[in-house]
């Protein structure tokens, strides 16, 4: 059974003016649909990754999933529960604590007065379990020293703040982790020792991985399972082999070809058109379709329903 | 070589500090022709961004300039004070930083900035310069140009805003233009625009471009030539296809095998063990040999030679260890 399944999962945020200035200025409210009807399952001890730009809704999934956020709509169910409807009061304990997440900023999410030890066991101690010890194990875990369990984060350079943020989530032995573009605020050096130190840890402690990246390279390497999203919608969802050999829907297509490659010397990439639309006026049927080169008549009045082909999920009128 | 337009000889740049006087920039130098792109590569702290500064004489104080020329057209600038230095910047040299809203002013509309900056460099009226505004915003690829031009940078996307300050660097037809982390804050899609339109004005109007970025794939596309910085000096300088494909420096040949590929499958990915050395605590002789696997005892006692034959400032560049 799939550790994680998503069905329909849709959340709106009302971004209204205040009432006043709404009854001044005559304007309706104003919604913003970030998350638009995605569903997908998560394998136990697999890495799936979301990809997507800016505002496409992979942050705000990845908040629904470790229960950050409420779905508007749909459901996130966790080994079968569903934590926003559960109302087994140790039920949703146990699966939280089965829950953790690793953000971007390692310097935005550690607390600056607290000590390295106190941070890191700080998911133990809330739920009143004993940690003596775990601190030191757990740091010599992620590749730095027990002696660091005493000091302050700022004593620490931004990989080895990612590191600690990684053994907070270790701490109560979690089977999903949701990482938030984990090493987008890292340099490339930095990301591949973070990157090789989840790989291991996930062999280690049986960990499955939500992966949240907007960089395709980080993507193709850590993923079992990818799935790409525009606009709040999920566009194409495949494994690595395929989505990168076998790409079927036109914005996948035009985001790998307009990432960067490191041997595309003077490269004259083809040029995407235009930019993502204001998701608060998306574009009627297919989302993609005013920058889509082969949209046709049936993108702009309907949206494409997500399709199977083989072992690839796409959500377009047009893939074959 | 005639077409040199800006030469850096052995520039660095000084900060006095509680804990002694550090040297984000050491030693460093490099020549842009007109035309040309150079990129600078490096992670955070290599100094990339302090010597693009050091160019434009935008050093904040305390920081200085120690030792070291910069020329520009033949004209020393790294002595140029106020004034002169004023008219310089934006007539001689265009700048595109990573944040466009930052770079605009959000009281003036585009092409109130627009005018104003080619009134103040060029010898031209009011309504020549407006016209030229509107080329301008026609010329970087902003839709309805001539409609815009009243608009404000709050109207604008990211890409589109930072068309708007390539536009503004470029109004004055300067001969360089310096563009630090110009795409960094943008997506992929509009990262390929902003990198393209870079070229194409850079090769139809010859201007020299500096290209400061951490990312490898933006330099391999876009650069004629890269610059790889570690801790404040150069590591490798030479052709952007030799450099990235042929790796004399051990650390360059580090950060290209730490970047994830679609080749390599699910392998581990190479690491360069530790991080960067503090400015403080920069480590003798050459300043990558705690972290360098090839390191010998000449690494350690004698600061890295000069850039010489190869491209790499290394004693035991890689290619002759592969040879032998």
């Amino acid at each position: 059974m799939a550790l994680i399944s998503v069905k329909n999962l849709t959340r709106v945020f009302d971004v209204s003016k205040p009432w006043l200035n709404r009854v001044i200025e005559r304007r309706a409210k104003a919604y913003l649909t970030a998350v638009s009807d995605v569903s997908f399952d998560v394998q136990e001890r697999s890495t799936y990754a979301l990809v997507g730009e800016s505002g496409s809704g992979k942050s705000t999934i990845g908040r629904m999933l470790v229960g950050l956020l409420r779905p508007t709509e749909g459901t996130v169910e966790i080994n079968g529960v569903n934590l926003a409807t559960e109302s087994d009061a140790a039920t949703v304990d146990k699966i939280r604590s089965d829950i953790q997440m690793i953000f971007q900023d390692p310097f935005a999410s550690l607390n600056p007065r607290w000590r390295v030890r106190d941070i890191i066991v700080e998911p133990v101690v809330a739920r009143g379990g004993d940690a003596t010890g775990l601190a030191e194990k757990l740091l010599e875990q992620v590749g730095l020293s027990a002696l660091d369990a005493g000091k302050f984060p700022h004593e620490f350079s931004g990989g080895q703040r990612q590191r600690i943020c990684i053994a907070r989530a270790l701490s109560s032995e979690p089977k999903l982790i949701v990482c938030d573009e984990p090493t987008s605020a890292l340099d490339v050096s930095v990301q591949a020792q973070v990157l090789n130190l989840m790989s291991d840890l996930k062999d280690d402690f049986g960990l499955t991985y939500v992966l949240i990246s907007h960089d395709l390279t980080v993507v193709q390497h850590m993923a079992d399972r990818i799935g790409v999203l525009y606009l709040g919608r999920l566009v194409e969802e495949a494994c690595p082999e395929d989505l990168f050999a076998n790409t079927k829907h036109p914005y996948t297509k035009m985001l790998l070809e307009a990432a960067p490659r490191m041997d595309g010397f003077g490269r004259e990439a083809e040029l995407p058109e235009g930019e993502i639309p204001d998701p608060i006026n998306p574009p009627s049927g297919c989302a993609f379709h005013p920058r889509c080169p082969v949209a046709t008549d049936i993108c702009r009045r309907e949206r494409p329903e997500m399709r199977k082909l083989g072992d690839i999920r796409v959500a377009c009128h047009l893939a074959e | 070589m005639s077409d040199v337009v800006l030469s850096i000889r052995g520039l660095s740049v000084e900060i006095p500090t509680r804990a002694g006087v550090v040297r984000p920039v050491d030693g460093v130098s490099y020549d842009i022709r007109a035309g040309e792109i150079l990129g600078i590569v490096g992670e955070s702290g290599a100094g990339k961004s302090m010597a693009g500064n050091a160019v434009i004489g935008l050093l904040t104080p305390p920081a200085r300039i120690a030792a070291g020329e910069i020329w520009l057209n033949g004209n020393r600038i790294d002595q140029l004070k106020g004034d002169a230095m004023r008219r310089l910047r934006g007539k001689q040299i265009g700048m595109v930083f990573q944040d466009p809203l930052t770079s605009l002013n959000p009281l003036l509309s585009i092409g109130d900035q627009l005018t104003e900056t080619m009134l103040t460099h060029l010898p031209i009226s009011r309504a020549e310069a407006e016209k030229r505004a509107v080329a301008a915003l026609e010329e970087v690829g902003i839709p309805g140009a001539a409609e815009r031009i009243g608009s404000y940078p709050h109207e604008f996307s990211g890409g589109m805003r930072q068309r708007v300050v390539i536009a503004l660097a470029l109004c004055a037809e300067p001969s360089l233009i310096i563009a630090d982390e110009p795409t960094t804050a943008l997506d992929v899609s509009v990262q390929a625009q902003i990198i393209a339109l870079l070229k194409r004005l850079c090769r139809d109007r010859g201007t020299a471009v500096m290209l400061i970025t951490h990312d490898m794939g933006v330099i391999a596309e876009a650069a004629d030539r890269v610059a790889v910085m570690y801790a404040g000096r150069l590591a490798e300088l030479g052709d952007v296809r030799d450099v990235l494909t042929r790796p004399q420096h051990p650390y360059t040949d580090g950060l290209m095998a730490s970047t994830p590929l679609a080749s390599q499958g699910k392998a581990r990915l190479h690491q360069i063990e530790g991080a960067m050395p503090r400015l403080t605590n920069i480590p003798q002789g050459c300043p990558f040999h705690p972290r360098c696997s090839y390191a010998q005892d000449k690494c350690r006692a004698a600061p890295a030679p000069e850039i010489t034959g190869g491209h790499a400032a290394c004693w035991f560049p890689l290619i002759a260890e592969k040879v032998s």
